[in-house]
């Protein structure tokens, strides 16, 4: 017999995927590990679209999680670069550091 | 269209009167430094001189064209307008709502006269001062101040509605004050200069509230229009824009204007600005503060004459506080030692009685002491500035005496001035004085008060005239050692001697039994239905008293006088009435005490209480307040992400709390 998932359950992973990235964001000052916890943030959006998708059989919700998975690639992609940058111009990456948008 | 006006053929000339003085000051102003640097001073200062003189005496030329087009018309059809633009025919100044004024002049014969003897006055003081500045470093400022005086002057006299005549006013206010403070480095001077401006300003409030309730009663400020609907017009028939002119409108507004006229023509208590204003130089004197300026607040009384005889009330007051301060200024004149300061309250007290004539409803008994007087005033005060010349700036009386002996033309000049400000027979000033108190007598009620103070003042006039004569030109010389009198250049001779002709022939177009004057002037003045004035003494006792008086009061000086040489002989033995006289009655003093100083104290109060205690500590609080608000919001910008992202996290957690508790509640 083939039981499928409930929905609780994908949503309670989404939630603490979620909470996981935010954490990370929070405490890590190292900008790479920061986006890093942004995309598991992102990703915990994209479970919980694609649940609550299926959950109402509504196609919106799939659509939503490639949006936001092209933007995240874009996020990631300024992200780097404007990580290249700081190291060029400052030497350094920590976000402690790195409290004043003049040099 | 029933066409109330005439027509002549120089009405196109009209704009040049002004204009002309008013192109010289341009041109001296812009160019007269110009010119004094490139030719020469010699060369430049000749033609900046040459070209102010010349202007106005042809603006004076044009006068006399006027003149001689206006007499042969009809005596009703001498009024008219005309444009004071050279070209554009009728042109709106101001068009906004119910106000519609006119670059227009009016051209009747009581502008005429004015222009005549502004032009004419103000073209011989423009010779003689020539001479007189010959040697001054700013000499180019002071012709083009002279000019715009003129041309400022003119505008009154000529301006179509009360508003154009107001700019006019205030035009030659402004001359004023740029004169009498023309020698500005003196502290004194530009003292001087803003006491003339600031008492003025007290008198231009009632003026200007006078002709805003003028355009609420009547709804126009235009003094006569082609088809009857000027103020003046309607106010001839006893009528307002919104029904029947009543007293009380007629006297609210004759008051408001006759304050304006007190600080302008400097009657009491608004006088004390006139002899401050002697600190100018003697032409300014002259033509601003004797001929001209002063007596445009006659000029404006005669004008608004329809007004004015509707308000018996200010008619009463104008004759009463006209004949006060004539008596009041003639008092101080007898105690003063300053040359020019005996002439300035002389100055006074002759428009007292041009005031005098005014309130009695003799307008153009008034107007004619304002013409003679323009002579025989202007003729002493160049006089008397031949004579500081002479003494390279000397102006105390104590320090002169025997003059007669080294200035003869200025002497001979000046006999014939004091003896027409005094009342001698036939001179120009016995006609106009004997005309003024003639009517005052006919005053009803008060008529005898007022003949027999006027005569007393004339009594006075005759003295403390002869007490200049004396102190100045005969007895022995007082003179400071090391000084050196000599006659002045031709320059100031020949305007001396053509007003010493004026002031003894002028008065001939006046005398009671061929008044040409008064016969012409008639179209400007109210009309014999609305009112008549009447003469209190028959003519032929009113000039034998008159001339008695001029005799009396001459010799009795002069023996007087001559007896007693050098110091006035009240000096030697000051009593009370001297010293309440030398201290001018101490109205300067209370001026001083209850506005200069208790000015100063409130201004004191203000600053010290209300702005700083005040005004202050609110804004300074304000500023307290700015800055312990961003004290606070400064924290939260600290640069460190993770302060933002948990900020960022917390609001989510509470924005998504609320919606879940909100979302329970629904």
């Amino acid at each position: 017999m083939h039981l499928p998932v409930p929905t609780e359950h994908y949503l309670s992973l989404s939630a603490l995927l979620f909470c996981i990235g935010v954490a990370g964001v929070v405490t890590r000052r190292n900008p790479i590990l920061m986006l890093m916890g942004v995309e598991i943030m992102l990703n915990a959006a994209n479970l919980g679209f694609i649940a609550l998708g299926r959950h109402f059989g509504e196609v919106a919700g799939q659509m939503c999680a490639i949006f936001v998975m092209a933007i995240a690639a874009g996020e990631v992609a300024i992200g780097l670069a404007i990580i290249v940058a700081l190291f060029r111009a400052r030497e350094t990456i920590d976000v402690d550091e790195v409290n004043q948008l003049r040099l | 269209m029933n066409d109330a006006f005439g027509h002549i053929p120089s009405a196109g000339l009209v704009w040049a009167i002004p204009g002309l003085p008013l192109l010289g000051f341009l041109a001296i102003m812009f160019g007269g430094g110009r010119a004094v640097s490139v030719l020469g001073p010699r060369a430049g200062r000749r033609l900046v001189g040459g070209l102010a003189t010349a202007l106005v005496a042809a603006s004076f030329v044009l006068s006399v064209l006027i003149l001689g087009d206006l007499v042969v018309l009809d005596p009703e059809r001498r009024r008219m307008v005309a444009s004071l633009l050279p070209i554009g025919g009728v042109t709106p100044w101001i068009d906004v709502g119910a106000i519609h004024v006119h670059y227009q002049a009016l051209i009747d014969p009581l502008s005429v006269v004015m222009c005549l003897v502004v032009t004419g006055v103000g073209a011989l003081i423009h010779l003689y001062a020539t001479g007189y500045m010959g040697d001054d470093r700013d000499y180019p400022r002071f012709f083009a101040y002279f000019n715009l005086f003129i041309a400022a002057m003119l505008v009154l006299v000529l301006g179509e509605s009360i508003l154009v005549m107001f700019v006019g006013w205030e035009g030659v206010g402004l001359c004023s004050y740029l004169l009498i403070s023309f020698w500005y480095e003196d502290a004194d001077n530009a003292r001087a200069g803003n006491k003339a401006f600031i008492v003025n300003r007290v008198g231009d409030v009632g003026f200007a509230l006078g002709i805003m309730t003028i355009l609420a009663v009547f709804g126009t400020l235009s003094f006569h229009t082609a088809t009857g609907s000027g103020f003046l017009d309607m106010a001839a028939r006893k009528a307002t824009a919104h029904g029947a002119l009543t007293t009380g409108t007629a006297t609210l507004i004759a008051i408001l204007l006759f304050a304006g006229a007190c600080g302008k023509s400097a009657q009491f208590p608004l006088h004390i600005w006139l002899p401050d204003a002697m600190a100018g130089p003697t032409p300014v004197s002259a033509l601003i503060h004797a001929a001209t300026m002063v007596t445009a607040g006659v000029v404006m009384v005669t004008r608004m004459s329809v007004i004015f005889v509707q308000a018996p009330v200010v008619m009463t007051v104008v004759a009463v506080l006209g004949l006060f301060t004539a008596l009041f200024a003639a008092t101080i004149a007898l105690t003063q030692t300053d040359i020019k300061k005996v002439l300035a309250y002389s100055t006074v007290s002759q428009l007292g009685f041009m005031f005098l004539g005014c309130g009695a409803g003799a307008f153009a008994a008034g107007v004619f002491h304002v013409t003679t007087h323009a002579f025989f005033k202007a003729l002493l005060f160049l006089g008397a500035g031949s004579v500081i010349h002479g003494l390279s700036g000397e102006q105390d009386m104590r320090r002169m005496g025997g003059l007669s002996r080294h200035m003869r033309i200025t002497f001979a000049t000046m006999v014939a001035g004091w003896a027409a400000i005094s009342g001698f027979p036939a001179l120009s000033g016995f006609w106009s004085k004997d005309a003024i108190l003639g009517f005052g007598a006919g005053v009803p009620r008060i008529g005898f008060i007022l003949y027999a103070v006027g005569t007393i003042t004339a009594v006075l006039t005759g003295l403390y005239m002869t007490r200049l004569m004396s102190e100045t030109f005969w007895g022995g010389s007082r003179l400071s050692p090391g000084s050196h009198p000599h006659e002045s250049p031709p320059s100031m001779l020949i305007p001396l001697v053509v007003l010493a002709i004026l002031s003894v022939c002028g008065g001939w177009i006046g005398t009671p039994w061929a008044n040409a004057f008064e016969r012409f002037l008639e179209t400007s003045l109210p009309a014999p239905q609305l009112f008549t004035a009447h003469e209190g003494v028959p003519v032929p006792l009113g000039l034998a008293i008159g001339a008695l008086v001029g005799v009396g009061a001459m010799t009795a000086g002069a023996l007087l006088y001559r007896r007693d040489p050098g110091a006035a002989a009240s000096e030697r033995k000051p009593g009370a009435l001297y010293a309440g006289a030398r201290n001018l009655w101490y109205v300067d003093a209370c001026a001083n005490a209850v506005f200069v100083r208790g000015g100063g104290r409130a201004a004191i109060i203000l600053w010290q209480w209300v702005d700083q205690g005040i005004v202050d500590r609110l804004v300074n609080a304000l500023a307290f307040l700015t800055g312990l608000t961003s004290e606070i919001a400064r924290g939260f910008q600290s640069g460190y992400v993770r302060v933002y992202v948990t900020t960022m996290l917390g609001g989510a957690l509470a924005l998504l709390l609320w919606s879940l508790m909100t979302a329970g509640v629904r």
